[in-house]
């Protein structure tokens, strides 16, 4: 079995599970869902500088013929790791926002004769 | 698209002087002067009306300056690229027809903003009119004078939505709105089709400069594409001048104030359809197509407008019909394909706006002194406003084509071009209908003038009116005396001009000879010129039993099919709608999800996939384990994520599973990171949990989850096929990765290259990011304001607990453990930070470990306790951290080097030995303070929803506290 072949499918099965959560019908699942997503996106973007073992991009003097992995995807994802946390808070917060004020943590938006019996 | 296209080879001209300049200027005046009505009518009608004034005369002296050149045959180009790649570049050009049109349009721009003044009541907000005004003219200016097509059609669109303010500029008039709805729809439709057949042409010709375009005749109408394109240029010029069957929206477009009738409606915006059809005569015109649509297009409308203005009782009504005749008239000229109609077009063009907007201003000062514009209860005006009288008569018969005023000229010269013209093998029916058309306009003419003006005087107008003061007849009296002026000396005063227009229409180097004169001879033309005056005088004396039997008459009334339509391509596309977007969001994310992955699957269906190229790296032991626990957890949370805390923690298993694969596939540096924000984002999802239920209801059917199953399983096993391939085969192009590599150390002075990529090579994009985690933890600083600000205040002081709370919430272990830890974990917060530039580190892993380590003392001694030592405002934090990054990358400014160039040296520094010191190092701290700061304020704000009715705050950072309760105990030993 490759690595490649585990990576590949660990992040179908992520975005998978990203996207059945997604799918759920309250916020909580949703917001699980997106950081699956976030996960699955990441190693995705990762490995489009492909896979290397023992070889991070560090340079080396002293190295005779160093062998160095693609940087700049990592750099990407670096960055994109910590945004990601930024969205998450800020998705988190609009639907504790959403939960707080409306009364429920539901997705689908609810019909008016619902909402007004609530009311 | 941009690879079909060829690099502009015209020479840009260079800018010479300032006569190339101020085509610039020209279409910018109008624009810029846009701003100031709103500013000066706070100091006065008067003043306001003047500097709207200035900006249109300046525009207008910049634009004749140009005139001479123009005259003697010179085009005046000005042109800077903008995005040469997709053929869009600012270019203007000057010519004959674009003088004839910018002339129309700031000269009567100016008589109209001199007559608003009077006519706009003191309650009318003048400023706003003045905006839209000259918003108006700058976007039609901009049409005449553009070059690049791609301009043209945004010009084209400005006028839509300029035109769709004014004619609502009463918008507490339903009819005003109703009208400006109209005709923005009716014009906005024309638009798009306009916009596809441009299109077409430029692909076609491989250009979007008309310049070059226009050359490009045999290119153009041999291609495939020219029918199609002609037919969609067609639709926007035709919905744009009003001519059958989209006539019907100008009329109602009358409920606009009279000098934006008179402005938009005669003179120029109706013109607009007119000017592409003359600007790209050279290449569309002479075909069959061309000849049979717009000669039949032309023919019908100049018939049918003039037949029902015969019978408006609106002044302004009759007005607008008869402007969708002669706009019918023009079109029929250009369709004819001839030199001698294109010379008649273009010298109606400037003979219609002199009589049509002296007209239309007239009927304004009617209905401004009478207070009504309806014919049936007017008459006998001409003694009680002589001047405005006089005005009118001349005008008028102007319109009806009696000489010796200008519209005599014209008319003669589309009925001597109608007498030639030929439909197939019909020789009689062109000449016929134009007599009629002439006749029709004859009568309508006489109608106005002698229902309005003469008859006896009557006693029971709504207002008794008389003659204006002159500020409102100056502009229809200056227009009145060109109309004598050109009918009388046409050829000197614009023979001239008329040829240099007539050439620039006809374009391909033609040279036509113009010879204007009121005499021509007995010719065809003359009798069907008398044949039409004096039918339509017949009709006009039997005009009470023929208006009988119009009334009765079943007309199709336009509104209710332009209504009806509108009706069905609403509720179609309400149904559409409501179909894809009923409310439920996960419905859009699967239609979202299902339609990715069926364009993708046809993607990769497309190409042959199994030229895996590059060799796998066969996998040991420990990446099988760490897969099977990545599986299995996923699997968990899928099947227990109703359990909210349970899901949660095993998404912390997922979170370091992935860390460490990134570790082991040779990127330290993302390990680090996803560790530390696995920490933080696993606190905020437990933090939120505690105002969130704890369980997720059982609500889909086993039906819906199969469902979800499918979709996700599907779109899971197309990303993971697509990692795999792009894993396994090698990279198309060669990789930047190589340049990084060899610069990272000679010139960013760091061997860590992926830190050197973030605070360096794309320090930019680093510098974004900081500042979107800053805003978005702003953003939920402010939604906890509000929060805390509404009624949810209440419902969180009143929060029940979900479970009993235990009696010890600030454990002594954990404080003692966290406060050793503190120095601890800042000391290996700064390490990381100075590691950064060589070693795996740097601000962003820096910034999350010594957040988590703030956190903790939160977490363990309890929010008020840990907030009263904190004394940075986390908002300062980020804010400090974002312009220290931003000042840094300007420091490079004083070094001559573009923002955020590094510089870096060594230097010796006793006892420590040498040190290699970076500006990037000033960048990395800004990165490093703004995630602290973004990081703490998240987790602070959502804290601070915390507080229920009853909390004290905590006094002790330990509620039991060993050595605490022994000084007590001493401190009352002592008392006693």
């Amino acid at each position: 079995m490759s690595v490649e072949f585990l990576v590949a499918s660990a992040i179908g099965v992520l975005t998978a599970a990203g996207i059945y959560l997604i799918l759920r019908l309250r916020t909580f699942p949703v917001i699980l869902g997106t950081s699956f997503l976030s996960y699955a996106v990441n190693v995705f973007l990762f490995t489009t500088g492909r896979l290397a073992v023992g070889a991070p991009p560090i340079l080396d003097k002293y190295a005779e013929n160093p062998v160095y992995t693609d940087p700049l995807p990592q750099a990407l994802v670096l960055t994109a790791i910590v945004i990601s946390f930024g969205m998450t808070a800020v998705v988190l917060m609009i639907a504790l926002s959403a939960y707080l004020s409306g009364g429920h943590d539901k997705i689908d938006m609810q019909d008016e004769t619902e909402s007004e019996e609530r009311a | 698209m941009a690879g079909r296209l060829l690099p502009s080879h015209k020479k840009l001209q260079q800018i010479e002087g300032p006569a190339t300049v101020s085509l610039f200027l020209i279409a910018a005046l109008p624009f810029l002067g846009a701003l100031l009505p709103g500013l000066m009518v706070k100091a006065g009608r008067n003043t306001c009306a003047t500097w709207t004034g200035i900006i249109s005369l300046s525009a207008l002296i910049g634009l004749l300056v140009h005139a001479p050149a123009v005259l003697r045959g010179e085009v005046i180009e000005a042109s800077v690229e903008w995005m040469p790649l997709l053929g869009l570049n600012a270019s203007f050009y000057l010519d004959g027809l674009g003088l004839l049109f910018g002339t129309l349009i700031l000269g009567i721009g100016c008589l109209i903003i001199l007559y608003a003044r009077f006519y706009l009541s003191r309650q009318d907000p003048m400023g706003n009119f003045y905006t839209y005004l000259l918003l108006f003219q700058g976007a039609m200016v901009g049409i005449v004078l553009s070059d690049n097509i791609l301009m043209l059609l945004v010009f084209w669109e400005l006028t839509s939505l300029s035109s769709f303010l004014l004619i609502g500029y009463w918008n507490h008039l339903p009819e005003g709105r109703q009208g400006a709805r109209m005709a923005l729809t009716v014009t906005g439709t024309g638009g798009l089709a306009l916009i596809g057949g441009m299109v077409m042409l430029g692909e076609i010709a491989g250009t979007y400069e008309l310049t070059e375009l226009l050359q490009m005749r045999d290119v153009i109408q041999q291609s495939p594409l020219y029918v199609p394109a002609l037919l969609l240029i067609l639709l926007g010029a035709f919905t744009k001048s009003a001519q059958f069957p989209f006539h019907f929206w100008l009329p109602r477009a009358m409920a606009a104030p009279t000098p934006v009738s008179a402005y938009l409606h005669s003179a120029t915006m109706v013109k607009a359809g007119l000017f592409l059809m003359a600007r790209l005569y050279p290449v569309m015109s002479g075909t069959a197509e061309w000849f049979w649509i717009v000669t039949l297009a032309g023919l019908i409308t100049m018939v049918l407008g003039a037949l029902i203005g015969i019978f408006q009782n609106d002044l302004k009504g009759l007005l607008a019909y008869s402007t969708v005749s002669h706009l019918g008239l023009i079109t029929m000229l250009l369709g004819f394909s001839t030199e001698a109609a294109a010379i008649g077009a273009a010298f109606h063009i400037i003979n219609h706006a002199t009589f049509k907007a002296s007209l239309f201003m007239t009927a304004g000062i009617v209905d401004h002194e009478a207070h009504t514009r309806d014919i049936r209860r007017l008459g006998g005006l001409r003694h009680l406003m002589p001047i405005t009288f006089a005005i009118s008569v001349i005008a008028t018969l102007s319109m009806a084509g009696i000489p010796p005023f200008n519209g005599f000229l014209s008319k003669e010269m589309m009925l001597e071009a109608a007498a030639h013209a030929h439909l197939g093998e019909n020789a009689w029916l062109i000449p016929t209908l134009a007599t009629i058309g002439a006749l029709f306009s004859v009568a309508y003419s006489f109608r106005l003038l002698i229902h309005t003006w003469f008859g006896p005087v009557r006693d029971d107008y709504p207002h008794k009116p008389h003659d204006p003061g002159f500020g409102m007849y100056a502009s229809p009296a200056l227009l009145a005396v060109l109309v004598i002026l050109i009918g009388l000396f046409s050829q000197p005063l614009v023979g001239h001009a008329v040829e240099v227009i007539a050439a620039s229409i006809l374009g391909n180097g033609a040279h036509p000879h113009v010879h204007l004169a009121l005499w021509h001879g007995v010719t065809p033309a003359l009798y069907m010129s008398g044949v039409a005056v004096a039918g339509g005088l017949a009709l006009l004396a039997m005009y009470k039993p023929l208006n009988a039997m119009w009334e009765t008459a079943p007309r199709p009334d336009a509104k209710v099919i332009f209504d009806a339509i509108v009706a069905v391509v609403t509720r179609i596309s309400n149904g559409f709608t409501d179909l894809l977007h009923d409310g439920a969001l996960t419905r859009y994310a699967a239609i979202f999800f299902v339609f990715s992955a069926l364009v993708s699957a046809h993607a990769y269906f497309g190409v042959d996939a199994t030229q895996l190229t590059r060799t796998p790296i066969e996998a040991g032991i420990l990446p099988i384990i760490a897969w099977f626990a990545l599986i299995v957890s996923a699997a968990c949370v899928v099947v227990y994520h109703r359990h909210r805390l349970l899901a949660l923690v095993i998404l912390g298993i997922i979170g370091v599973v992935v860390s460490l694969s990134f570790n082991y596939l040779s990127a330290p540096d993302l390990a680090l990171t996803q560790l530390s924000v696995e920490v933080v984002t696993i606190v905020l999802l437990l933090l939120a949990l505690n105002f969130l239920p704890e369980h997720t209801p059982v609500e889909s059917g086993s039906a819906r989850r199969i469902r979800d199953g499918v979709i996700a399983g599907g779109v899971g096993l197309g990303v993971a096929a697509l990692a795999y391939v792009v894993m396994l085969s090698d990279f198309a192009l060669p990789s930047i990765a190589e340049y990084h590599l060899a610069n990272s150390y000679k010139g960013g002075g760091g061997t860590n290259v992926v830190n050197v990529i973030l605070v360096d090579f794309r320090g930019f994009d680093t510098f974004g990011e900081i500042t979107v985690l800053g805003i978005a933890a702003l953003i939920i600083y402010g939604v906890t304001e509000g929060l805390l600000g509404s009624k949810v205040r209440q419902v969180l002081l009143e929060r029940r607990p979900n479970h009993p709370i235990a009696g010890d919430e600030h454990p002594m272990m954990m404080v003692v453990a966290t406060r050793l830890m503190l120095p601890i974990a800042l000391m290996v917060g700064v390490y990381i930070y100075l590691r950064g530039h060589n070693d795996p580190g740097g601000g962003f892993i820096a910034g999350l470990v010594v957040a988590i380590a703030v956190l903790m003392q939160y977490m363990a001694s309890g929010y008020d306790w840990a907030d009263k030592r904190q004394r940075y405002p986390y908002h300062a934090t980020i804010a400090a951290g974002v312009m220290i990054a931003g000042i840094t990358g300007i420091g490079a400014f004083f070094n001559n080097m573009p923002f955020l160039t590094s510089d870096y040296g060594y230097f010796q520094i006793p006892p420590m030995g040498k040190f290699e010191l970076a500006t990037a190092m000033g960048f990395d701290l800004g990165v490093f303070l703004a995630v602290v700061g973004a990081v703490m304020l998240t987790l602070e704000s959502l804290s601070r929803l915390a507080y229920r009715r009853g909390d004290m705050p905590d006094e002790y950072p330990m509620d039991i506290n060993p050595s605490r309760a022994a000084v007590e105990t001493t401190e009352n030993e002592d008392k006693t």
